[in-house]
C-alpha cells in the first residue's frame, strides 16, 4: 500500500500551516494595537480608519492582492524599498502568502479582540491606577490579561481562515509548488488536473480535518480561558 | 488636614464642595444616593478631574487649579476600597494583595504582608480566586489590597453597601480595628448611619451636590440638615463617653461624658473604653421634677437651649446636659403643659434599654 499522502500533500500542508502561523504571529500586536486605538482612542478620522481595516471583509479577495502586488511588488514602491535596504522579497515568496494571508484574516482578529476590550471593566484599571499602575503596565497587567479570551479567539478564527486563504494569495504570490501553493492553491490545482481527483478528495480531507480541529481548540480554549477569569 | 475645595459638573449634576477634615482620623461623608459623594472619592482619587478647585492633604498638594496642577491618580497613594470591590479576576487573593505592594514605593512602609492578612483574617483565603470568595471576603481582600500600596489616604466608598447585614456585621469589626490600629487617614462614603455612629470622628454631610454641614459628630448629631436625611425616627444627639463601671452580669455599663453619666446596655464593656451612644429623640421624655417610681434608669438634669420645628405634630427641644446636648422629640401639646422654653430647668429621662451604643 502507497504512503496514505504524498509529498504533494505533505509541501502544502506545511505550507499552509506555515503562512497561517507566520500571518498570525506577525499580525496579533498589530491587531491588538489598532483594536485599542478603535476601542479607546478618540482621534479624527476613526471612522475612515474603521472601515480601512474592515475593508478586506468587502472586497474581492483578488483585488487585495492585487493591490499587494502594486504595493509590494519588486518594481512597487513599498517592495523596491524593503528589497533595497533589507534585501526582502515579497513577491512570489511565502512571506508575500503569509503577509496575503495576514492581510486577509486582520480584521477578523481585530473584531474580536476589539469586543473582548469592550467587556473589559474600565473599573478595574480604575482600581489599578489607584494602586499605583501607570498607563502601559496597567494595559499589560490587567487588561491584556482580561482581554485574552478575545485574543486568542482572534488568533484561532484568523489561523483557520489563514490556512484557506485563496484569491489574494494566489494574486499576490502566484501558485509555484513548495514556495507559495498553500492547502487551497493545492485543490484547486488538482481539481484543474484531469488526473487530480484522488489528490483533491485527500487535501479536501486535510483541509475538513484542519478546520474541524480549529474549531474544537478554540472552543476548548476559550471554555479553559473563561474558566480561568471565573466566568 | 484634609482640605478640599471643589466644583465639577456632570451633566444637569453640579457638585461644588468644601470641607476641611482633622488627619488621622474618619471623616464620614454622609448623604443620600445622588448627593454627590462618591464624585467627591473620585476626585480625591485623582480617577475625576474636577473643573476647578484644590485639594490638599497635610502638606502634600493633590490638585490646584489656580497652578494648573494635577497629581495623576497612580502617584496619589491613595488608596481607594470601591463598593463592589473591584478585585482583579485573573489574580488570586494573594496577586491581588501584592498589586499594590509591588509598586508601592519603599518608604514610607505602613504597613506589611503579614499584618494586613493578620489585622484582615485573609490567610485561608490567599490561594482562592476572586470568583469563589463572599461579599464580605471580597471587600476584606478591597481593603488589604489598598492597605498595602501604602497609603497616604485611604477612600472607603460604602464598602458595605453591596452586603447583606450578616456580612455588614461581619466586615465592620475589621474597619475598627483599621482605624484603632493604623493611623492613617480615611474617608469614608456612607448612606447608613449607623456605620458612621460607628467609625467616623468627622462627618461631612452633602446634599444635591452641596455641603449643608460638616463638623464632629456630636455637633452634627443634633442638626436639622442631618434630621432631613434621616429622617424624624433617626434623630438623637450621639454623646461620646469614656465607660467608668461594667457590670457584665447585668450586661450594663456607666458611661461618663462632661459632668454626667449614662447607664447603658453594653455587653463587652471594658472599664476604661470609649464608648458612643446615641440618644433617640423620640425615646426621650422631659420632665420638670425629678422621676421617682419609674422604671427609666437615667435622669439627666438639663436647661431647654432652644426649641425648634420638627414636622406638623411634634417639636424638637435641645437641652443642655452639662458640655454636651440632647434632642428630644415631643409634642407641642406636651410642650404648652409642661411650660418649657428656652432657659427651663428639665430632667431628661432615658431608658438604657433604648439607646443605640456602641464601645470601642
Amino acid at each position: 500500500m502507497p504512503e496514505l499522502f504524498g509529498t504533494a500533500e505533505l509541501d502544502a500542508l506545511r505550507l499552509s500551516l506555515e503562512v497561517a502561523t507566520r500571518s498570525v504571529v506577525c499580525s496579533l500586536p498589530a491587531a491588538i494595537l489598532v483594536a485599542w486605538l478603535l476601542a479607546r482612542a478618540r482621534f479624527h478620522g476613526r471612522v475612515l480608519f474603521d472601515a480601512f481595516v474592515h475593508l478586506p471583509l468587502v472586497l474581492p479577495p483578488v483585488a487585495v492582492g492585487y493591490v499587494l502586488l502594486v504595493l509590494f511588488g519588486t518594481r512597487g514602491p513599498l517592495g523596491h524599498w524593503l528589497y533595497e535596504h533589507f534585501a526582502v522579497e515579497l513577491a512570489f515568496s511565502t512571506d508575500g502568502a503569509a503577509l496575503a494571508t495576514a492581510v486577509m484574516t486582520f480584521p477578523l482578529m481585530v473584531r474580536a479582540i476589539r469586543i473582548s476590550l469592550d467587556n473589559v471593566d474600565r473599573g478595574l484599571e480604575a482600581a489599578a491606577r489607584t494602586l499605583g499602575a501607570g498607563a502601559l503596565d496597567r494595559f499589560v497587567s490587567i487588561t491584556l490579561p482580561l482581554m485574552l479570551p478575545g485574543i486568542l479567539a482572534g488568533a484561532v478564527m484568523a489561523f483557520a481562515a489563514g490556512l484557506g486563504e485563496f484569491g489574494a494569495v494566489i494574486t499576490f504570490v502566484a501558485n509555484i509548488p513548495g514556495r507559495t501553493r498553500t492547502l487551497s492553491l493545492a485543490l484547486y490545482t488538482a481539481i484543474q488536473s484531469p488526473a487530480g481527483d484522488a489528490l483533491a478528495v485527500r487535501l479536501a480531507i486535510i483541509s475538513f480535518t484542519l478546520g474541524l480541529a480549529g474549531l474544537l481548540i478554540a472552543e476548548w480554549l476559550a471554555r479553559r480561558v473563561r474558566r480561568w477569569l471565573g466566568r | 488636614m484634609l482640605a478640599v475645595s471643589v466644583a465639577k459638573r456632570r451633566g444637569a449634576f453640579e457638585l461644588d464642595v468644601a470641607f476641611q477634615a482633622p488627619t488621622p482620623g474618619i471623616v464620614a461623608l454622609f448623604g443620600r444616593s445622588g448627593s454627590g459623594k462618591t464624585s467627591v472619592v473620585e476626585i480625591l482619587a485623582g480617577l475625576l478631574e474636577p473643573d476647578a478647585g484644590s485639594l490638599r492633604l497635610e502638606n502634600l498638594v493633590l490638585f490646584d487649579t489656580a497652578a494648573a496642577y494635577s497629581l495623576p491618580a497612580e502617584r496619589r497613594r491613595i488608596g481607594y476600597v470601591f463598593q463592589d470591590a473591584r478585585l482583579f479576576p485573573h489574580l488570586s487573593v494573594r496577586g491581588n494583595l501584592r498589586y499594590g505592594q509591588k509598586r508601592a514605593p519603599a518608604a514610607p512602609h505602613i504597613i506589611g504582608f503579614d499584618e494586613v492578612t493578620e489585622l484582615l483574617g485573609l490567610a485561608p483565603l490567599l490561594a482562592r480566586r476572586p470568583y469563589t470568595l463572599s461579599g464580605g471576603e471580597r471587600q476584606r481582600v478591597a481593603l488589604g489590597r489598598a492597605l498595602l500600596s501604602q497609603p497616604r489616604l485611604l477612600l472607603l466608598d460604602e464598602p458595605l453597601a453591596a452586603l447583606d447585614a450578616a456580612r455588614r456585621a461581619e466586615v465592620l469589626p475589621y474597619l475598627e480595628a483599621l482605624r484603632d490600629r493604623l493611623a492613617i487617614p480615611m474617608v469614608y462614603v456612607s448612606h447608613q448611619f449607623e456605620e458612621v455612629l460607628r467609625l467616623a470622628d468627622h462627618v461631612v454631610l452633602l446634599e444635591g451636590g452641596r455641603v449643608v454641614a460638616a463638623g464632629g459628630i456630636h455637633e452634627i448629631s443634633l442638626r436639622p440638615e442631618l434630621a432631613a436625611i434621616v429622617g424624624p425616627d433617626a434623630v438623637g444627639a450621639v454623646l461620646e463617653g469614656v465607660i467608668s463601671e461594667a457590670d457584665a452580669a447585668r450586661g450594663l455599663a456607666r458611661l461618663n461624658f462632661g459632668s454626667s453619666t449614662l447607664l447603658v446596655t453594653a455587653k463587652n464593656a471594658r472599664v476604661g473604653a470609649r464608648a458612643r451612644v446615641q440618644l433617640f429623640a423620640s425615646d426621650l421624655i422631659l420632665a420638670t421634677h425629678p422621676a421617682h417610681g419609674l422604671s427609666v434608669r437615667n435622669s439627666l438634669a438639663g436647661v431647654v437651649r432652644d426649641i425648634r420645628e420638627d414636622d406638623s405634630e411634634a417639636q424638637l427641644v435641645s437641652v443642655d446636659i452639662g458640655g454636651a446636648s440632647v434632642l428630644a422629640r415631643v409634642t407641642r401639646d406636651a410642650l404648652e403643659s409642661l411650660g418649657l422654653h428656652p432657659g427651663s430647668a428639665v430632667w431628661v429621662l432615658v431608658k438604657a434599654v433604648s439607646m443605640r451604643s456602641h464601645a470601642f
